[in-house]
């Protein structure tokens, strides 16, 4: 390890504006990840606390008879995505809609609300495309006029998240591109720098292995110092956020020290990547 | 131990240097090389340690054979050889010594093993008291012992020289040259490139001629050709 910090620091004092370059370009590629990372991990949490809601709503026609309507929810009770089957009277509804929107209460006259029958899904089925599936089958059934499920907004979330991964791993994989690439350039320059020792080195029958092993250590150490500093830009980042905006949980230990062993692995590739070609070229 | 075997070597943008080569150098041998600038010389060296590979025929140097050879054989080959040249190639922000070490380190020597080895080989080429000076405070003949205590470092058993003593002025020529025989007497074998035919004269060593590309004249045939040729 000393060895490592040794020749890191020979590394940057030889290009050091290079080496910011390398650092900061892989702190920005997993700053990216660990952001959006973020964002959907926030939104999973928020999203298992919606789901676990996720109710369809089947309003009942006024003239439903109600053995049909009886008939109808035990039919719907067989769905095997379905966990609970409840009847709302259209007094109830009324009742519910009171209390839950009290500023509205007079809003409310009795006869407004249609009665329903509520459905709670299973845990496991609680995906927007399932709660669609099982809405339509319920919309089928005679009694129902009108299934609803809070589809649209859970839909939002879902897509948010996705988007937000999709976006996490677009940029990453953009700025780790960038990062790889530069990291290439400064190996150049470094192995153009010690051609001469190089050469001596080959002379005197080092393998291409010892010759590649101080780079790939360059790469490795400057990878850790990219993954330290993308970790505290993410931890910066959710404290912003969390004051101004809302509450986020930031990532666990293993989950942080995975992002730093990115940049590690990041700095050893760009670095291998072209250190074989490059010393090649030196005989 | 050395083996050329009717070895072409064509560069790419110059075309042919060697045009059908071929020699034998017996262990502990000391070799010149001679003939006139761009005859091959230094071409056949870098065969001999495999900085170039024949484009045809084939040379076998210490079991090693230039054709297929792996790119970790060659840097095993370069373990068991020493190669020096005119420019004696130190490296010049590093002490005698550490210059020394150096060949030693890049190979993995144990620490301990480098150091006592470092002492030895400084001993032999004369240079114990400018053991933690700079390159640039040796003269030409000391930086060149310098040289080739780094490629004795692996204890050879061949030494390669590319003209070493091309930069020297003739007392330090005569000195290195002394080395080199010291070296030879010791058992190692030496092959040396040379420009210079007083030293060629004097000595009694086998001398192989390049001119063109072709060996031209080896002492050693003439030896055994002599009997034949006077009647
Ligand atoms: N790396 C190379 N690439 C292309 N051509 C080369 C290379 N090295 C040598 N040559 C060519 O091969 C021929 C022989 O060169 P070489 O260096 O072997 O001669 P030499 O006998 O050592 O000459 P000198 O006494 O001047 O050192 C020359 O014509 C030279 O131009
Ligand atoms: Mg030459």
């Amino acid at each position: 390890m000393r060895l490592a910090a040794r020749e890191a620091m020979v590394g940057f004092q030889r290009a050091p504006m290079l080496s910011v370059l390398s650092i900061t370009t892989i702190a920005f590629s997993l700053f990216a990840f660990g952001l959006f990372s973020l964002v959907a991990l926030n939104l999973r949490t928020a999203l298992q606390q919606v789901e676990s809601r996720v109710e369809i709503r089947a309003f009942i026609g006024n003239e439903a008879a109600v053995e049909d309507v009886a008939e109808a929810m035990k039919v719907v009770g067989t769905y095997p995505e379905v966990s609970r089957v409840e009847y709302i009277s259209a007094e109830q509804a009324l009742e519910r809609a009171r209390t839950e929107l009290a500023e509205f209460r007079d809003v409310f006259e009795a006869g407004v609300l249609p009665a329903s029958i509520d459905v709670r899904l299973a845990e496991g089925h609680r995906d927007p495309t399932t709660v669609e599936a099982v809405a339509a089958r319920i919309q089928a059934l005679d009694v129902v006029e009108d299934a609803r499920f809070g589809a649209e907004w859970v839909q939002k979330l879902y897509k948010i998240r996705n988007l937000a991964t999709a976006a996490g791993v677009i940029l990453g994989l953009a700025f780790a591109t960038v990062a790889v690439i530069i990291i290439g350039a400064t190996i150049r320059m470094a192995v153009m720098a010690r051609a001469r020792e190089i050469s001596i080195m080959r002379l005197v029958g080092a393998t291409d292995g010892f010759i590649r092993r101080p780079f790939l250590m360059e790469g490795f150490v400057k990878g850790v110092l990219g993954g330290i500093l993308a970790l505290v830009l993410t931890w910066i980042a959710s404290i912003v956020i969390s004051r101004y905006f809302i509450q986020t949980e930031f990532f666990d230990a293993k989950i942080a020290l995975l992002g730093v062993l990115g940049g590690a692995v990041m700095g050893v590739v760009g670095s291998a990547v072209s250190v074989g070609r490059q010393i090649r070229k030196v005989t | 131990m050395i083996r050329f075997a009717n070895v072409v070597k064509e560069y790419q943008r110059t075309g042919v240097a060697l045009n059908d080569v071929s020699f034998f150098i017996n262990k502990g041998e000391f070799v010149f090389l001679t003939g006139p600038s761009g005859a091959g010389k230094s071409s056949i060296l870098k065969l001999i340690y495999m900085q170039e590979l024949p484009t045809r025929g084939d040379v076998w140097v210490s079991g090693t054979k230039a054709r297929g050879v792996k790119r970790k054989e060659i840097a095993m080959l370069r373990r068991k050889l020493g190669v020096v040249f005119q420019d004696f190639r130190l490296l010049e922000d590093r002490t005698v010594e550490a210059n020394i070490a150096f060949a030693l380190e890049v190979i993995d020597v144990p620490q301990d093993k480098i150091r006592s080895k470092v002492a030895r080989l400084l001993g032999q080429v004369g240079l114990s008291s400018k053991a933690t000076n700079f390159p640039s405070e040796l003269s030409g003949g000391e930086q060149q012992r310098v040289a080739i205590a780094r490629a004795l470092a692996n204890d050879p058993f061949v030494l390669v020289a590319d003209e070493p003593t091309g930069n020297l002025d003739e007392r330090a020529t005569r000195g290195v040259f002394q080395l080199l025989r010291d070296i030879n007497a010791a058992g190692t074998a030496v092959v040396m490139a040379t420009h210079n035919l007083e030293l060629v004269k004097r000595a009694e060593f086998r001398v192989l001629e390049i001119n063109r590309g072709q060996v031209v004249f080896d002492s050693a045939d003439e030896k055994k050709r002599k009997p034949e040729l006077t009647p």
